[in-house]
């Protein structure tokens, strides 16, 4: 038996320790996360995905290919780039989530309760919502972010999202500018992007949704504000909200002009 | 009785934070508008074990501090302020120094009031995420200074121990839109676990003043 | 059953670059669930990679390899058009084949 080489192995554990100061911390955590971007896992949802949409689906046996995500029916090539945005049959503004729950409503025949019931994956059953999102935003890559403001409602939407980011509250009286207000600023080791400058608000939007490493899950762009609320101390943030498309809208809009890079890898 | 007086308080808040807007734009629309946001905030969200949609409630220093604006109104920082250090309630048998190794295990842990966490275990209070504290932990967060050598720089006199004490209490009293949370004040760490983070601080022996 | 794997395989030179994602849980064995159980083991323990009825990699792994893992390697006398196959077997007995075709580099 002739054994190739075997040059790189797999991604395997974090940094172990944290016996080496700062500067070298810092470099060894960028260093790993340079070693993570060949072979990102994201692709396997990307694959999932794509089957499930093109797959007869629900009570009415029909796929997702007649999907309206903002360009026409069936269009996936550079729809995320474009969301969130006014929908005329919906008469709301949607996101990329909360618009797949309602073709999965209105063509597919499920109950939104069916459609939203596994929204988020765990250990053991990833979610074919986090799929079929991986799936769309992967063919948005490379497309420039041109999200619009232009109808009342997505004013609306933006100055909604705008008043939620500001917005303190819970026993930590905490709001996202409390984390994501001020440059250069980091959570223990994990730096915090500035949402309120278009630099590190760009790169942070185009770069979900993300395969993280330290759950095994593709997540989403609902999920990073649900579990950024969790750490909030806020409720539970209810899943496609007109709040939750406001607050998108607010950041997907503050990252207009970079290109899409997502489904990324993260830590 | 719970149910009832829960949406009657919340009411009474929305009014309560409101009015002063109220009053410097036009009366009626801004008033409107404003708890429209807030019901249009609360239905955003579902309770989740202890994280009830009250915690959406503001009282008035964090609708205060939501206007991203807040820094020009000089007269009512210190109302607030002045409000806030009234609020602080100090150890009733005068003593504000606890033990600094508890107050370590305090200022390391993270835990606490997400809907995730067991509201019977105690809470942290995630001092890291935000402050360099002792010379061994090398992961820390940058959103709050530095506290290295807190203690050695500024002395173990009673007044720097109470003023310590108020602020993890209150951080508000000192400093109205600070991003630190009331740790007293909002019920988060016991009155034990403010003292032994105090000496995390102040005690010489502490490696925060080694 | 267990999610397709993705494999890449493409010339590089006089060579050929393998690039495999595997869908798989890599369980140790050591970690606990939210009820403070242990969460059994449960991870690939044989990789084989056969191109023209030759086996050109195979490896032995065990727990420490991360969930989906990520596989690079190189052989030598793969031709545009021909197949390349990758099975992997786990602890349960599981197993899945997949192939791909190799691409001009």
């Amino acid at each position: 038996m002739r054994i190739g080489t075997c040059v790189a192995a797999m991604a395997i554990a974090l940094w172990g320790g944290g016996a080496f100061a700062q500067d070298s911390t810092a470099k060894a955590i960028q260093e790993y996360r340079d070693a993570l971007q060949d072979g990102n896992p994201a692709e396997l949802w990307e694959i999932k995905g794509e089957d499930l949409w093109k797959q007869p689906r629900g009570p009415n046996k029909v796929s997702l290919e007649k999907c309206d995500i903002g360009l026409g029916p069936g269009v996936v090539k550079g729809a995320y780039a474009r969301l969130p945005k006014y929908f005329k049959d919906t008469d709301r503004v949607d996101d990329l989530e909360s618009r797949l729950v309602h073709c999965m409503v209105s063509l597919q025949g499920m109950s939104r309760a069916d459609a939203t019931r596994r929204v988020f994956g765990g250990p053991g059953a990833a979610a074919d919502m986090e799929a079929l999102v991986a799936y769309v935003t992967s063919q948005s890559k490379g497309v420039k972010m041109n999200v619009a403001v232009g109808h009342p409602k997505e004013r609306e939407a933006f100055e909604m999202g705008q008043k939620v980011f500001y917005y303190r509250g819970g026993p930590h009286d905490f709001a996202c500018a409390t984390c994501h207000g001020e440059d250069n600023k980091r959570i223990r080791l994990q730096d915090l992007p500035n949402l309120t400058n278009q630099k590190d608000a760009q790169r942070a939007y185009t770069t979900w949704p993300a395969y993280r490493v330290s759950q095994g899950e593709l997540r989403s762009f609902q999920w990073r504000l649900y579990d950024c609320f969790r750490q909030q101390r806020f409720p539970e943030l209810l899943y496609g909200s007109d709040l939750s498309v406001a607050l998108t809208m607010f950041l997907a809009r503050n990252a207009n002009g970079a290109a899409y890079a997502g489904p990324a890898i993260k830590r | 009785m719970k149910k009832i007086l829960i949406p009657a308080f919340m009411a009474l808040m929305v009014f309560a934070s409101f009015g002063a807007q109220a009053q410097t734009r036009s009366p009626v629309g801004a008033q409107v508008g404003d708890i429209e946001a807030m019901r249009e905030l609360m239905r955003g969200f579902k309770p989740n074990g202890q994280a009830g949609l009250s915690r959406l409630v503001q009282d008035e220093a964090q609708q205060f501090c939501s206007d991203p604006g807040w820094t020009r109104d000089k007269a009512r920082i210190s109302a607030i302020e002045k409000q806030q250090l009234a609020d602080v309630k100090f150890p009733a048998d005068g003593k504000f120094l606890g033990n600094w190794q508890a107050g370590e295990r305090v200022a390391q842990s993270g835990v606490g009031k997400q809907f995730s966490d067991n509201p019977g275990q105690p809470s942290g209070a995630n001092c890291y995420a935000c402050h360099q504290l002792t010379p061994q932990e090398l992961s820390f967060g940058t959103i709050g200074p530095s506290l290295r050598n807190y203690g050695k720089t500024r002395g173990n006199t009673e007044a720097i121990q109470r003023y310590t004490y108020a602020k993890i209490y209150n951080s508000r009293a000192y400093s109205v839109c600070s991003n630190m949370p009331r740790f007293g004040h909002s019920d988060i760490l016991t009155e034990q676990q403010i003292k032994d983070v105090v000496a995390l601080l102040l005690d010489p022996e502490s490696p925060v003043n080694k | 059953m267990a999610d397709p794997m993705r494999i890449r395989a493409q010339i590089a030179g006089d060579k050929v670059e393998v690039r495999v994602l595997m869908s798989h849980e890599m369980e140790t064995g050591q970690r606990r669930d939210n009820n403070g159980n242990i969460v059994p083991a449960w991870f690939i323990q044989n990789v084989t990679v056969n191109h023209g009825g030759r086996t050109v990699m195979s490896a032995q792994w065990g727990p420490a390899v991360a969930k989906n893992p990520f596989v690079h390697f190189r052989f030598s006398g793969g031709k545009v058009g021909e197949r390349v196959s990758v099975t992997w077997t786990d602890n349960r007995g599981d197993k899945r084949t997949d192939e791909a075709a190799i691409i001009a580099g």
